[in-house]
């Protein structure tokens, strides 16, 4: 019996069974302290149909699921190599053309004309304000979290206080706080992304310079409390940032330069193309960034940082750098939203923003610029979707239960994201068969 | 001197009235963050990384005392013998819910990253990602209310000192922490699952080589770290009240707590999440209570600077 159970096949079929189980309560009916056991009963017990073939019980259909997604998984194993080795055949062509240059830069001139055009194919009102709000402002935060995250290898769970810091800054300087604005006359958003790139570079240099010399876990538990505690000043300093009521209204940018005249209004439309010049203008900077002196030094820390500094590279140097820059493109993604939603409220900066934008960057591919925009694009069009005609039963902060097992799944199945970085794969490769450095590299074991 | 001069003076005439009565909470606090730190140690110990989902083994146990109370404490408050069998229910169902969700965690979140060897980073976004994921299904199942646990005992004043009443809710944290502390010193100190545990702590490898069998030592570690962290997140909701999110903030405490001591020292723990407790308790008097997470975090990352190594120092592998 035992041995019987050990089998891998066995196993296996086991496996994907809790899986589903796991999956089957995610999507199940919710429960409360009066009735625990409701939402987990209900999961396997409440009908549903069959496929819209005929109707039956939740369990029947995961059982189902569960059986073919064995019988997949068996073939692969058995047939895999061969479908990869056919598939690597068919592939190689479109494949080794994506890699030369001037291919990926005509992709992204297209993705660029389409990302373009998209707000006059979509007109629902919904979709258009989600593509400025959770969408493009998401692109641009991932594409800042990737630098602190995929290209130096710093875990910073925090990243939602530099979001915040920028909010707030923002709404300083243009008078919508309770604290006179800082240079006593109200200014116009565009003035504000300066000063909150600035403060929000600074506060990251602060928070970093001490802890950047420490493990890496140790930094990812202090980013952590720190985003706390900028949530906790934010609803508590009455005086300066207006409590949990929120700020005051944040004006709307506008540009009067000579004979151009321009106001950005209500609708989401000329933030969408607002946001999209600046998402340009980042990923531009950032893949420079990745490929200059500075990227490299960031590589050779992440890739063995005894080895950086025994050839002059100053890892803290470097560490902190890579959090400022991660820090002020938050900052600045804080600019847009505040001067977009017009007032701010300390309750939309939490841990679960946080969370969020780790996801983005997760499932994208870690210091994969290509992937983490992907990733941001694809994530927040789905879960955007789930919030605006959500399937029966679900909730909206059922999402959070799905982001946390997607990070549990990457890690376990494709650590290196959907579309992954060549050198972080390579790294990642490396790492797990014995060679290199990562671990001491990723916590900086060494005293 | 003049302005803060007299604030210091008035806020020190605050502190000498109320010293023995925030002293009380203080080190009730600080029994349960002790509890929940050393988990964060015994983890770190034979993985070298903080347990981020640790938080939601807390918040299991919580829950299991929780509905445990709920379906055994009647319409009137029990008390006497009823009280204190009830309370070591709960502790046991806390203790055994925290480590049965232990055990799935470092089956589903590390061990199949253990077996790849993968980096570090690895560990750390899978363990986020249980915790998240634990702690949003909890919301799902349980609902997102906090709510109160039926009390199982009279919370009367048991005693003062110098004034101070000391409730019975603080005695049961006094005692039952005591208990569960030195026991588990005493497991790590002179068992031999306490010996395989401390000999993967110095040096995987070698223990295996010499017939530790490391998976099984990791796992117990788990089990050992889920029951103390599940125990104490009953006896915190007991006191608190319990909802999916409860985990939080005093799990960055205890881990606070575990690098004052000095992370991996088991003894360091305890003293760290005391000393934690009285601070925090003791800062009530200077600061506004809104302000008192602040204080916590501050002490986090002053020891980080000054003394990255805690007080009596970072010690892997050791018995106390």
């Amino acid at each position: 019996m035992r041995a019987f159970l050990r089998r891998p096949i066995v196993r296996r079929f086991f496996m994907i069974g809790a899986a589903m189980a796991a999956l089957e309560v995610m999507t199940g009916p919710p429960g409360s302290t009066e009735a625990p056991t409701a939402g987990f009963a209900g999961s396997f017990t409440q009908p549903s149909p069959f496929f819209g073939l005929f109707s039956t019980v939740r369990w029947v259909v995961f059982l189902f699921l569960a059986v073919v997604i064995w019988a997949i998984v068996t073939l692969w194993s058995i047939q895999g190599a061969a479908i990869k080795r056919s598939v690597t055949t068919v592939t190689a062509v479109p494949r080794a053309a994506t890699q030369r240059k001037s291919v990926r830069r005509g992709l992204g001139v297209v993705l660029l004309i389409v990302a373009l055009i998209l707000p006059h194919v979509i007109t629902d009102p919904f979709w258009q304000a989600a593509m400025v709000e959770q969408i493009a402002v998401y692109v641009l935060l991932a594409m800042g979290l990737n630098v602190v995250v995929g290209f130096a290898g710093l875990l910073d769970l925090g990243f939602v206080a530099f979001y915040a810091i920028g909010a707030y800054t923002t709404a300083w300087v243009t008078g919508a706080l309770p604290t006179p604005p800082l240079f006593g006359v109200d200014l116009n958003p565009f003035f504000a992304i300066p000063i909150a790139i600035a403060i929000a570079m600074l506060s990251g240099v602060l928070l970093g310079a001490p802890t950047l010399r420490l493990r890496g876990d140790y930094l990812a538990i202090v980013t952590l409390g720190f985003g706390e505690i900028i949530t906790i000043f934010a609803n508590n300093l009455y005086g300066i940032t207006g409590g949990s009521q929120g700020t005051g209204v944040i004006p709307h940018p506008s540009i009067d330069l000579g004979p151009l005249h321009y106001v950005w209004g209500l609708t989401p439309v000329p933030y969408y193309y607002l946001t999209i010049v600046f998402v340009v203008i980042f990923l531009i900077a950032f893949s420079l960034l990745e490929h200059s002196r500075v990227g490299r030094a960031w590589t050779a820390i992440r890739e063995d940082e005894v080895a950086a500094e025994s050839v002059g590279i100053n890892p803290l140097k470097y560490k902190v750098m890579a959090f400022a820059i991660g820090a002020s493109t938050a900052g600045f993604a804080g600019v847009v939203t505040a001067s977009q939603s017009n007032n701010i409220f300390p309750s939309s900066f939490t841990l679960f923003f946080s969370i969020n934008i780790l996801v983005l960057v997760i499932f994208g591919g870690m210091g994969s610029i290509a992937g983490v925009v992907l990733g941001a694009v694809l994530i927040q069009t789905v879960s955007m979707y789930l919030l605006h005609s959500p399937p029966a039963g679900y909730q909206s902060a059922d999402l959070y239960i799905y982001l946390g097992a997607l990070l549990i799944l990457m890690m376990i199945f494709r650590p290196v994201g959907v579309l992954p970085s060549r050198r972080r794969k390579r790294e990642i490769g490396l790492a797990e068969s014995g060679e290199g450095h990562m671990d001491e590299v990723l916590t900086g074991d060494t005293p | 001197m003049g302005a803060f001069g007299h604030y210091l003076a008035s806020h020190f005439t605050t502190l000498q009235k109320e010293f023995w009565y925030l002293l009380v909470g203080g080190v009730a606090n600080g029994f349960l963050y002790g509890m929940v730190a050393v988990g964060y140690t015994l983890v770190y110990g034979v993985l070298r990384l903080i347990n981020f989902a640790h938080s939601e083994i807390f918040m299991s146990g919580g829950f299991a005392g929780y509905f445990l109370m709920k379906a055994l404490v009647g319409t009137t408050v029990p008390s006497g013998l009823s009280s204190i069998g009830l309370i070591g229910l709960g502790i046991v169902a806390g203790g055994l819910v925290g480590a049965l969700v232990a055990t799935a965690l470092e089956r589903v979140a590390y061990r199949p990253l253990r077996k790849r060897n993968a980096p570090k980073l690895a560990y750390l976004i899978s363990a986020i990602g249980a915790s998240y994921f634990m702690f949003n299904l909890a919301g799902k199942e349980f609902g997102r209310y906090s709510v109160s646990v039926p009390q199982p005992y009279i919370n009367h004043a048991v005693f003062h000192v110098f004034g101070a009443p000391v409730l019975m809710y603080d005695i049961i944290i006094f005692v039952s922490g005591l208990i569960m502390l030195f026991a588990l010193d005493r497991i790590v100190a002179t068992t031999k699952l306490g010996r395989s545990v401390r000999a993967v702590a110095q040096d995987a490898e070698t223990a295996s080589l010499m017939g530790v069998n490391i998976d099984r030592t990791i796992a117990l570690t788990f089990v050992i770290g889920g029951a103390l962290g599940g125990a104490a997140g009953f006896l915190f909701g007991l006191g608190t009240g319990v909802v999916y999110t409860m985990g939080f903030t005093p799990a960055l405490k205890a881990f606070t707590a575990a690098v004052l001591g000095g992370i991996g020292n088991l003894r360091g723990a305890m003293i760290g999440g005391l000393l934690l407790g009285i601070v925090e308790s003791l800062s009530v008097v200077f600061v506004q209570a809104a302000y008192i997470d602040v204080v916590a975090f501050g002490i986090l990352v002053a020891v980080l600077l000054f003394r990255p190594t805690g007080i009596l120092g970072e010690r892997l592998g050791r018995a106390a």
